[in-house]
């Protein structure tokens, strides 16, 4: 696969991960991960077995359906208890759990529920269904919202009126803000999302190394990139610097994509706030659909219950998103919450911090020795 | 929030030009350019698709410029080792836009 | 739902619902075929039922699947199928043309498997039950002379054998669905294995530990059923995992892991270190088995899990599927 094999390549990773052995010395690094992905492929490509100790990962918030609060899924989920409505959503939504069960619990009992890959699928739904109501369960950060956007811009234009969104975009950089607010909050640096970049640019994060002092590279998904992106974070921070550096040049724009902002700013406006999951009410860090697109506005068209579900108090969600205790450390890791019985969504989304570490840490620790692996 | 795959842009569609027919090794389906007005793919193209929209073309040079860093890496700072023996070394910063050294400060004169 | 998807929710109800009722106290480790002592004969015999949608897909349809799936039950337990029984659920209203079709690639796929379907049953129910068709097979065979297959018998140093590319049949229904508006070129892989496996019994008999054919659930299930039932590692070598491109970028599309998804023509096999050359030349001499690989080994740690491991030195634990795979975006 072109531009995905070459960075995959398995000599140029040791090569890589040799010179963050030589660049790392002795002192331990604290660096966080923004986005759910890169959690994930730090999983999937096993990066932390070539890492050397003293580098440590930390895991953020960066992940939509983690920090989806219990009762948005309750409200979209009522909307589709109407027969007639067509409830559609990414597949990464299926299992999430709502007080009366996840969609697909859902499903089984009768709602019409559909896997989407794309909004525009959703649309292409609506469609096609002309006497149904399609309900599109959005979610993700600043990649995926400009697709939202054009999508209702399409629906309007097209005078499609059986499809309406229901909106839990949120935006990235208040999620990193509340981070760095957090007084138990130890870092050293950010691997910065490489695909929301590809929209917002590079721009936005220079208050972390201006203001924060924190080195931030904004990164590429595959082992090669973000391997690279460790080598520069570590030059940074050994030369004492703090920039923004862009390592993930063949794909983000230093300025972002112009038109991608432009469909945002049609369709959408800043909630004042709005609460993450573990995280509390962060003031302006979600869209909602703006006057011009109401039409399309689930939560204008229908009424939703609006009740907030707070999270089982053992639950410590909130502590494990923000960094600062390792999954293992809940209370409930392991025991009442697992990735079969999910009981925080860190524990239900693959990219979660718990369900990631659940499936791999948790097992790999009683191991005996990894290095006869290779 | 992130999962993107590089896809090759095999047709425009004739009736609209905002989607075209992208293509993953062999997988293939129908992806909306809309996001890419400012700098329309032509057929060729790699784009990098996500949820079913193009978000960014992808450039095959800074790709290929990446490759050429990433392989150099342990020959850079050997090379910096050895130059540090002659007391030149220049701990020149990276630029913000770089994904590593700068060739001109490794390979140029300073090395001789 | 989950329950029916191959991986651990399926597990936990057959295991904790089925087994102790149906099967008693100590059933042993399940598999999915039984040989049953008939006054000093021993019968191998199985049983499946196929829900699959579409009912029709590239590379074969609801009729090959019932056919080979129980042909390849009774091969990975070291039977040859004799004779199949059928029962049909129909859903009233089925057109005819669509129940023809079925019934004639059962008829072909019998055929070319060798296996004689003797008896069968048809039932209909109301519309709006049974997505058109359900295909439930009853099949027993004759033992294999020269294997005996035992979970408990793998050892340390045993190697893995894949008989070829996996995750066609799964990434074909899923595009076959529509859902998701993608296109490849791609076919099930539905086949009767047996001839193969019969290629490996032949060349490595004695060495033979344990054999699966990785249906729902995907190899990663199977291996990880195998690994806790003998307490040891099943440790897999990335790069040596046969995947077709396609499969392989769809799954990437989908956020997908291959060793998760459905097949329905391929086998896994452990064997003797001993063994393993001859194994693996005979699988890839064989007619159709040109592609199969070593794709890993027991080990003792990590002890009841599936480890994958990467060239650079990477690795990460596989689990079993909890339900189906689900196309993720994030």
């Amino acid at each position: 696969m072109r531009f995905v094999d070459e960075f995959r390549e398995p000599e140029l990773i040791s090569k890589t991960a040799e010179e963050i052995r030589r660049l790392a010395g002795d002192r331990h690094y604290r660096m966080m991960e923004v986005c759910g992905g890169h959690t994930h492929a730090i999983y999937r490509f096993g990066l932390k077995d070539i890492l050397p100790e003293n580098i440590e990962l930390i895991h953020g918030p960066g992940c939509p359906v983690c920090v989806l609060p219990m009762g948005r899924i309750d409200d979209g989920l009522s909307i589709a208890q109407d027969r007639n409505v067509i409830f559609a959503a990414f597949g990464d939504m299926m299992r999430v759990p709502g007080t009366l069960g996840s969609p697909l619990e859902h499903k089984a009992r009768g709602m019409d529920v559909r896997i989407v890959y794309s909004p525009s699928d959703a649309l292409k739904l609506a469609r096609l269904n002309p006497d149904r109501h399609v309900l599109f369960f959005a979610i993700g950060f600043e990649t995926t919202a400009p697709s939202t956007a054009l999508t209702m811009m399409r629906a309007k234009a097209e005078g499609i009126h059986n499809f309406s969104v229901f909106c839990n975009h949120v935006t990235i950089i208040p999620a990193i803000r509340a981070i760095l607010d957090s007084p138990d909050m130890r870092l050293d640096a950010f691997i910065g999302p490489g695909h929301v970049s590809t929209v917002i640019g590079c721009r936005p994060y220079e208050w972390i190394a201006k203001n924060e002092r924190k080195p931030i590279v904004v990164s590429g998904f595959e082992p090669l990139d973000m391997l690279q992106s460790i080598v520069m974070l570590l030059r940074q921070l050994n030369a004492g610097e703090a920039k923004v550096e862009n390592q993930y040049k063949r794909v983000v724009p230093w300025e972002g994509n112009l038109a991608a902002l432009k469909a945002m700013a049609e369709v959408f406006q800043l909630r004042p706030y709005f609460e993450w999951r573990g995280l509390g009410f962060i003031s302006q860090s979600a869209l909602s659909i703006n006057d011009k697109y109401a039409e399309f506005d689930a939560e204008r068209r229908f009424s939703v219950p609006g009740i907030r579900v707070t999270d089982p108090m053992a639950a410590q969600c909130g502590e494990v998103l923000k960094g600062v205790l390792k999954p293992h450390q809940c209370k409930l890791f392991g025991r009442e919450c697992t990735p079969e019985h999910p009981i925080g969504a860190l524990m239900v989304s693959s990219e979660g911090s718990c369900a990631a570490y659940h499936n791999y840490e948790h097992r790999k620790a009683a191991m005996v020795s990894l290095s006869s692996i290779a | 929030m992130c999962l993107a795959i590089p896809g090759k842009v095999v047709e425009i569609s004739p009736d609209n030009q905002d989607s075209a027919l992208v293509d993953v090794v062999g997988v293939r389906r129908r992806v909306d350019l809309g996001l890419l007005q400012d700098d329309r793919p032509v057929p060729g193209d790699w784009v990098l698709i996500h949820v079913g929209f193009a978000m960014s073309k992808i450039s095959e040079q800074d790709a290929a410029d990446q490759m050429s860093t990433l392989r150099m890496l342990g020959e850079i700072d050997g090379a910096m080792q050895e130059v540090s023996g002659y007391g030149l070394e220049d701990d020149e910063p990276v630029g913000e836009n770089d994904a590593g050294f700068n060739d001109a400060d490794v390979s140029g004169a300073k090395v001789n | 739902m989950a329950h029916g998807a191959g991986g651990k929710a399926s597990r936990k109800l057959i295991e904790g619902l089925f087994a102790p009722l149906l099967f008693g106290a100590e059933p042993g480790p399940l598999g999915d075929a039984a040989h049953v002592d008939m006054n000093g004969t021993k019968v191998a015999i199985t049983t499946d039922a196929f829900v699959v949608k579409p009912l029709s897909f590239p590379g074969g349809s609801i009729g090959e699947l019932a056919v080979n799936g129980t042909v390849n039950d009774l091969a990975v337990s070291g039977a040859k199928a004799e004779a199949m029984v059928v029962s049909y659920v129909l859903e009233a209203g089925t057109p005819t043309p669509v129940l023809e079709a079925a019934i004639r690639a059962m008829a072909k796929a019998a055929r070319d498997a060798g296996v004689r379907i003797v008896a069968g049953d048809t039932k209909v129910v109301e519309h709006g039950k049974a997505d058109q068709m359900y295909i439930t097979t009853t099949g027993i065979g004759r033992l294999l002379p020269g294997v005996s297959l035992d979970p408990r018998s793998v050892q340390v140093g045993d190697k893995i054998l894949l008989s070829g590319p996996i995750g066609d049949h799964g990434i074909t229904i899923l595009l076959a669905r529509g859902e998701l508006d993608f296109e490849a070129d791609l076919r099930s892989d539905t086949r009767s294995v047996l001839p193969l496996v019969e290629a490996l019994i032949r060349a490595a008999g004695p060495g033979i530990r344990w054999m699966r054919d990785p249906t729902r659930g995907g190899a990663a299930t199977s291996l990880n059923e195998l690994a806790r039932d003998c307490g040891l590692g099943m440790v897999l070598f990335e790069d040596q995992i046969p995947v077709r491109d396609t499969v392989r970028g769809a799954c990437e599309l989908l956020g997908l892991d291959p060793l998760h998804i459905a097949n329905e023509g391929q086998f896994l096999a452990v064997v003797s270190p001993e063994y393993a050359d001859a194994a693996i030349n005979a699988l890839s001499l064989a007619p159709g088995g040109s592609e199969a690989q070593v794709i890993g080994e027991v080990r003792e740690q990590p002890a009841g899990a599936v480890l994958v491991t990467t060239l650079y030195g990477g690795s990460r634990i596989v689990d079993m599927l909890v339900g189906d795979p689900l196309p993720r975006i994030c």
